[in-house]
């Protein structure tokens, strides 16, 4: 497949290059929020969206600042960009479906922190993708996190009915897993072909 | 344990180490600690570098800290932590090359250490400076530890050496061993990280029946 065709680029960012399993970012949220299957899809589906926003956001600032020629404020930016990108995605989803808010609830503000943003951001800069397959990018890297998320929620769920030594409760545990898990992730690295 | 006494200097620089130690015991700044702590020179020059923006931001921070407005206080946080991890961006390269290229975007992420805004908003922006420094400097030197601990199992395991491309170079095991290779990937890093945890946990659980056996007067 042609790598920079839009298909190949959103796989890429979904299953073979996961954001979380096998880029580690976004951690954070993936340790936090992976307790129950539905907190972690609408957390996903909150991060979709504000991927997709901050990403073409992320695209005008660069072209921006590159005509300016001050590429070294390029973080400074971006961060400002994303944490007021959140805040305006919150405001419009208050405004236009106070039912979803509820939903996304205390997870929408803490996506400013999510390195997965950020990095998001810096990595399309750093591959130079034009402005369709920087949507691709964004929208693969969105799902790849709430697949990752969902699968991880799924299976904690079922380990909280096992029995573990007390040691090994709570992180620990969910980290060794979530090593399991990326080891299987490993085996969409022939996908791309 | 408990301190009965006000928390001397010395205190705050210590509890970043082991008793609040960032990653192991607050499971903070994650992404960072898992992403580059495959050999040890990128596990050391990580932490350097997040040592080096937490104790500049929080310093300033706390200089700053009666002149930040309530309301704005988190996105002054963010831009005086983007400003120095901006400086380090440019001054690595400037450095050594190969760091730089083998750290990536992990260094503007720096940026998004929650461990650095933690601290910001936690310590520095309701204690004076030198506590302030003293207390990041703890904290930056327990994330480097943390990623060190990270970075030897997994480097010895996965490459069968420590200091791997410097000239301190050493082989660990026999030549004979066989590397895992799965230990430098991805998935190495979530169980490695994993094992410490289990570990510390371990040893916690263990101080702690024994502590318990001895002091049985007042329960906390």
């Amino acid at each position: 497949m042609d790598p920079d065709s839009l298909g190949y680029i959103f796989i890429n960012a979904c299953l073979i290059n996961n954001f979380v399993l096998s880029m580690f970012l976004g951690i954070c949220p993936f340790l936090g929020v992976s307790a129950k299957i539905e907190t972690a899809t609408r957390m996903g589906l909150a991060v979709i969206f504000v991927m997709l926003v901050s990403s073409m956001c992320a695209y005008g600032i660069n072209a921006l600042l590159i005509k300016l020629n001050v590429e070294f404020l390029r973080l400074i930016c971006y961060i400002a960009v994303i944490a007021s990108a959140v805040q305006l995605v919150e405001m419009f989803i208050k405004r236009f479906s106070p039912a979803l808010f509820r939903a996304l609830g205390i997870f929408l503000p803490l996506i400013t922190t999510n390195c997965a943003i950020l990095g998001l951001a810096l990595f399309q800069t750093q591959k130079q993708y034009n402005f369709l397959q920087c949507l691709a990018y964004a929208l693969g890297a969105g799902v790849g996190f709430t697949i990752a998320l969902t699968i991880m929620a799924g299976l904690r769920e079922q380990l909280d009915l096992a029995d573990v030594p007390d040691a090994v409760k709570g992180a620990a545990l969910t980290l060794i897993v979530a090593g399991i898990l990326s080891l299987a992730f490993m085996g969409f690295a022939g996908l791309g072909g | 344990m408990a301190n009965a006494h006000a928390p001397s200097n010395m205190d705050e620089f210590l509890k970043g180490l082991w008793d609040e130690n960032p990653v192991f015991v607050m499971l903070l700044g994650m992404c960072p600690t898992l992403a580059v702590s495959n050999t040890v020179m990128n596990a050391l020059s990580m932490g350097l570098a997040a040592t080096f923006v937490l104790v500049m931001s929080c310093i300033l921070v706390s200089l700053l800290r009666n002149f930040i407005p309530k309301q704005v206080r988190i996105a002054t946080y963010i831009v005086i932590i983007a400003t120095f991890v901006t400086v380090v961006e440019y001054v690595i390269p400037a450095v050594s090359l190969a760091v730089y290229n083998n750290l990536g975007a992990f260094i503007a992420l720096i940026v998004v250490n929650c461990i650095i805004l933690g601290r910001a908003e936690a310590f520095a922006s309701k204690n004076g400076v030198a506590k302030s420094a003293l207390d990041a400097l703890g904290m930056g030197l327990g994330f480097t530890f943390a990623l060190l601990c990270l970075g030897v199992v997994r480097e010895a395991l996965g490459f069968n050496t420590l200091f791997r491309d410097t000239p301190w170079q050493f082989t660990v095991f026999s030549p004979r061993f066989e590397p895992w290779a799965v230990m430098i990937l991805p998935p190495g890093g979530f169980i490695t990280l994993g094992a410490w945890l289990l570990f510390f946990n371990w040893i916690k659980k263990r101080t702690k029946r024994t502590t318990s056996d001895e002091v049985t007067a007042h329960g906390s």
